[in-house]
């Protein structure tokens, strides 16, 4: 077990740009740290991969009862009323938001995040089934994806890792 | 705290095996930890990183600057890094350079 390396890996199912980081991240540590990371990337995590999606994660503020106007700078702990998000641009706004505060904390853009962990030995899959069932081709992803595989394939791929879905 | 003999000097070490006092350093001691961590020999693409993490280290409160810190700053690229300092860039080369592990997540 101990000349073994620990291997980590990560269920991308989401399209939203707050959640495309959380496996950037803790990936991007993993390989710091000189542990194994796999990423398969399933239903909408694939617009996390796919060229023409990959600049344009969003962030719809409706719902989100995490998000106050606080990050706006607005005093206080105000909401924001869902019937305000549903407005026209409120997306636009909020996500502008997000990608601020993202570049704030010294993280990449998710392509550049991306093309980091594959350079740090990252390997990239696309879930089979959701590309089937979205149309897309593997010329369709970023360069960093190997392959399109099955869920089958991924679980012999991960025998032993640690597997976190986000 | 305890110590360590590392070529030839006494160093004092955490728990986790990192230098804590960064003037205790030197450059056979950082060989001697690189052999210790799989690192034959240290090139001179070694040391333009490990010179950048001791230059900047003291904006940072003796720790190591980030991965993405070096690569900005050195103009190493994250593959290189990778294959100069495999198995854990963060660590290996914090612990090298005789700082404390980065601190920051990018």
């Amino acid at each position: 077990m101990a000349d073994e390396n620990r291997h980590v890996a990560f269920i991308c199912s989401k399209g939203n740009l707050d959640m495309a980081y959380p496996a950037l991240v803790m990936g991007w540590a993993a390989l710091g740290n000189g542990i194994d990371v796999t990423i398969f990337f399933t239903f909408w995590g694939m617009d996390m991969i796919t060229e023409k999606r990959i600049d344009h994660l969003e962030l719809a503020p409706v719902g989100i009862t995490s998000m106050k106007m606080g990050m706006m700078g607005v005093p206080g702990d105000l909401g924001i009323p869902n019937l305000m998000g549903a407005l026209p641009g409120m997306t636009a706004f909020a996500t502008s938001v997000m990608r601020k505060k993202i570049a704030e904390v010294g993280a990449p853009p998710v392509r550049e995040y991306l093309q980091m962990l594959v350079d740090g030995g990252a390997k990239l899959y696309a879930c089979k089934m959701s590309v089937d069932m979205f149309g897309l081709r593997k010329e369709d992803f970023i360069d960093g994806v190997i392959d399109v595989v099955t869920a089958s394939d991924f679980m012999d791929m991960t025998e032993g890792a640690q597997i976190i879905f986000i | 705290m305890a110590t360590k003999v590392i070529a030839g000097k006494e160093v004092q070490i955490n728990d986790e095996g990192f230098m804590t006092d960064p003037a205790e350093w030197n450059k056979e001691i950082a060989a001697a930890i690189a052999v210790e961590e799989g690192i034959s020999a240290l090139t001179d693409a070694h040391w333009k990183v490990i010179d950048f993490c001791r230059t900047t280290t003291a904006g940072l409160g003796g720790k190591s600057p980030t991965l993405r810190q070096i690569t900005a700053g050195t103009g190493v690229s994250t593959k290189e890094l990778f294959s100069l300092f495999p198995k854990g860039p963060a660590k290996k080369v914090a612990k090298i350079a005789g700082l404390g592990k980065p601190e920051g997540c990018v």
